[in-house]
């Protein structure tokens, strides 16, 4: 459970066991929780005054809270609502920047290493090779989320979380990151929030439904969007509301 | 329409009186400070270290005080830096919006509004005699016990910039930092600062820029001695607290002497402050 | 590319932590050592001050030396009070207060109207340089300006001078700012009913930012009382109360430094800074006070 500040809680009675190198859609209208549910994953609500929890995460059977929150953070990564490249910093110190901050020690050609596999996989390579020192100002939307998913790659972490990353981009450049994130579970296991019901569909191999901090419904995607077996998951993805 | 044009060159005449003042304000002391700059050069007014009163034998030179306001504020400066910047991360970075926060802040506001002569006060019959125990020279007056006053002078103004500026650092910035595993001191050292250094030395050029002109509380703790300071703990003497103390008895070339100061001062702390509002628009 | 890219680094995060938490600690240190002295002061000033304060000490005048000397043998608490300053002060603020705040107000107004305009902002530029020109520089401005070309000597009215172009660019900037915080449709709602726009400003902006003017003006004040330099070039001080703006004046800040240059009034230094300070940070408070009520 995850409450805010005293006993309004946000997301209650949750337990999924979340399926290694796949995508896992979580769906809901707005204020559902899913997003509190996914910083829970990586412990970011911790960053907050007055946000409870209860109740246990485990990753490959470990419990997160029994991790440091920084050794936690390497193996979940995280990309957010509105790409977030840090300004003061060239593609190439961004994509680099967990190595850096967590004072990890690399040699230059151990940095360069990381540096070109991680946009590589993004598919951001070829369009920045020549301006890795420049600040990343001058890409478009869709280019600054991809370098934040290199960003959160080049730890090769085992999950990664997405807060609707989609959300703040054009159509050609959501589509663009959905082929990656369906070319990236191969490696990955991926958690996506999304408020885009047809994302869910096209890219999630499973799919979770909340409704009023409530873990509705949780299954594959196929079935879910074929087949619902509760009411409002049916209401829901037939527009009733939401 | 005819009164919305009258109403409009009210309000044009109305602004003409800042270009009148300042424009007077700087021919009243170049006028008043002609005859010290022509018995002395410009140059040599500036640059000369005596200053002797005594009549027939008058000379007159702004080095010793230009000397004590710069050391004096820069040494307010450093000693300002570490107090307020960290009030700054208190306030506007650990406990943002946090009560504690607003009481602290509310404390810092206060040390804005004690007159400068009570920090002269203060200082004298409690930071000297503190300093005077260490063992130095001089019964604790000089640039040392100057520095540390003004230090705490400038703090509100250091910090209440500060604290605007750290708040405005993105929280998306943080939040990706922390993401990638980073401690709250990296964050601060890798996100907070490089995002808000423009903005945090433009407060802190404007805080010299305060340092720089205050008068009071350096006079009473200074030392008020015509010499280039030799050291932390000598005593000295600055711009505004010469023009203070020795206004009562002047005339003639000694009160010309003191308009050049005043000019002097008025020139530094004008760049200052214009540099210090230029990088802080650039920045918004 | 290959997993070998995948640097295995040795966990160092316990370090880290240790290093965030300690740093955490000397932020929470320094802070607690910036605000000790504003909790020192008011301590000294209270705990030296207070048995000065009684009715002799708001309404009499400063003692003489002699007075001044028996008391302090007699171990008598000091007779008179600073009834000379606080009348001077209270007539080069109030003088100062009339000079600047309508000039400023239109100032800010014009400022406010002209956003964007290579003209206005070199006049806020000019108002903010003001803002930085220390004062002991106005006071000598207004020693040439008024001791020397108006009142061929130390006056009440040159004090103010000096006090009013301090005040200046603080009610202007003020002005501006709150002026910018109105909302636009007031404005548009007032133009649209055809009322002359002198009118606009004076019946509509000007009452529905005046909370925020006056919070200006307050904090204006405030900033001023408690200037001593600029009073000692230009009004001198005075051992009677005096209400003529063209003869010298007292005023509580220069009162304190009498007291301070005199070593048989020391406890007087104390009470009067007490009540310099008590009456600013008072000012401070209900200029917050209102502007959080209205905003």
């Amino acid at each position: 459970m995850i409450a805010y500040g005293k006993d309004k809680s946000a997301v209650r009675d949750v337990t999924a066991d979340i399926k290694r190198n796949a995508i896992t859609a979580i769906m809901g209208p707005s204020g559902c929780g899913k997003s509190t549910l996914l910083r829970a994953i990586n412990r970011m609500h911790e960053l907050y005054p007055n946000i409870r929890t209860e109740g246990e995460i485990e990753l490959n059977g470990e419990s997160i809270y029994k991790m440091s929150t920084t050794k936690l953070r390497r193996k979940i990564g995280m990309v957010f609502q509105r790409p977030n490249p840090f300004p003061t910093m060239s593609i190439y110190e961004n994509v680099i920047a967990g190595y850096d901050l967590n004072g990890s020690k690399l040699k230059k050609d151990q940095k360069d290493a990381i540096v070109e596999s991680s946009l590589h996989d993004v598919g951001l390579f070829d369009e920045v090779k020549d301006s890795l020192n420049k600040k990343g100002n001058f890409l478009s939307g869709g280019q600054q989320q991809r370098l934040c998913i290199a960003r959160a790659l080049a730890f090769k972490p085992e999950v990664i979380l997405m807060d609707e990353p989609t959300s703040a981009l054009d159509p050609l450049s959501t589509a663009k990151i959905e082929d990656l994130l369906v070319e990236l579970k191969n490696q990955y296991t991926i958690i996506l929030v999304t408020h885009n019901m047809s994302q869910a569909a096209r890219i999630s191999d499973n799919a979770m439904f909340m409704y009023l901090g409530e873990l509705v419904e949780y299954d594959k995607t196929k079935k879910m969007f074929t087949n619902p077996s509760d009411s409002r998951t049916e209401g829901y993805l037939t527009g009733k509301f939401g | 329409m005819k009164s919305e044009k009258i109403t409009k060159l009210i309000l044009l005449i109305a602004s003409v009186i800042i270009l009148l003042i300042f424009s007077g304000m700087a021919w009243s002391m170049v006028k008043g400070a002609i005859p010290a700059f022509g018995k002395f050069g410009f140059f040599g007014f500036i640059f000369s270290t005596e200053w002797n009163p005594t009549e027939d034998h008058e000379v007159y030179g702004a080095m010793p005080f230009i000397a004590g306001t710069l050391i004096t504020s820069l040494l307010a400066l450093i000693i300002c830096f570490p107090l307020s910047f960290s009030t700054s991360l208190f306030i506007a970075e650990y406990f943002r919006k946090k009560r504690i926060a607003v009481v602290l802040g509310t404390l810092v506001d206060l040390l804005a509004g004690v007159p400068s002569i009570v920090y002269g006060l203060w200082g004298f019959y409690t930071i000297r005699p503190l300093i005077a125990s260490l063992g130095f020279e001089g019964q604790g007056f000089g640039i040392f016990t100057s520095g540390l006053i003004l230090a705490i002078m400038i703090i509100p103004y250091a910090t209440s910039i500060s604290n605007e500026i750290i708040s405005m650092v993105p929280n998306e910035l943080k939040e990706a930092a922390y993401s990638l595993g980073a401690t709250r001191l990296e964050v601060i050292t890798s996100v907070i600062i490089p995002n808000s250094r423009s903005g945090l030395v433009a407060g802190y050029i404007l805080a010299l820029g305060r340092a720089l002109g205050e008068t009071m509380a350096v006079t009473m703790l200074i030392g008020n001695a015509n010499i280039i300071p030799k050291g932390l703990f000598s005593p000295g003497n600055s711009m505004a607290s010469v023009i203070a103390n020795q206004f009562g008895e002047a005339d003639g070339l000694k009160l010309s002497a003191l308009i050049a100061i005043g000019l002097l001062l008025f020139a530094v702390t004008a760049l200052v402050n214009a540099t210090g509002k230029m990088i802080i628009r650039k920045f918004a | 590319m290959d997993n070998n890219a995948i640097i295995n680094t040795t966990d160092n995060s316990n370090w880290r932590e240790l290093k965030s938490k300690l740093f955490l600690g000397i932020v929470i240190l320094l802070s607690c050592i910036t605000i000790s002295p504003i909790l020192l002061i008011l301590y000294e000033l209270i705990s030296k001050g207070i048995k000065q304060i009684n009715p002799d000490f708001f309404f009499k005048v400063a003692p003489d030396t002699l007075q001044a000397m028996t008391a302090v043998r007699n171990g008598e608490i000091l007779p008179g009070g600073i009834a000379n300053g606080i009348s001077g002060t209270l007539l080069m603020v109030a003088l100062a207060a009339l000079i600047a705040i309508p000039v400023s107000i239109v100032i800010g107004i014009f400022l406010y109207e002209n956003q964007g305009k290579k003209y206005a902002n070199l006049i806020r530029t000019l108002t903010d340089i003001l803002q930085g020109v220390p004062s002991v520089v106005l006071g000598l401005i207004s020693y040439i300006w008024i001791v020397q070309g108006v009142t061929k000597g130390f006056s009440a009215l040159a004090g103010s001078v000096a006090l009013a172009i301090m005040m200046l660019p603080l009610i202007i900037r003020s002005t501006e700012e709150t002026m910018k915080m109105l909302p636009i449709s007031i404005k548009e709602a007032a133009a649209a009913l055809g009322v002359p726009y002198h009118k606009i400003i004076l019946k509509v902006m000007i009452p529905s930012g005046f909370s925020g003017l006056m919070t200006g003006i307050l904090l204006s004040i405030s900033r001023v009382i408690g200037e001593t330099a600029p009073l000692m070039l230009t009004t001198l001080g005075s051992t009677a109360i005096n209400l003529n703006i063209k003869k010298p004046t007292s005023a509580v800040p220069l009162q304190i430094w009498e007291f301070y240059n005199n070593p048989n009034m020391i406890d007087l230094v104390w009470s009067s800074s007490l009540f310099l300070l008590g009456f600013v940070l008072t000012l401070n408070i209900i200029a917050k006070r209102i502007s959080l009520r209205y905003n």
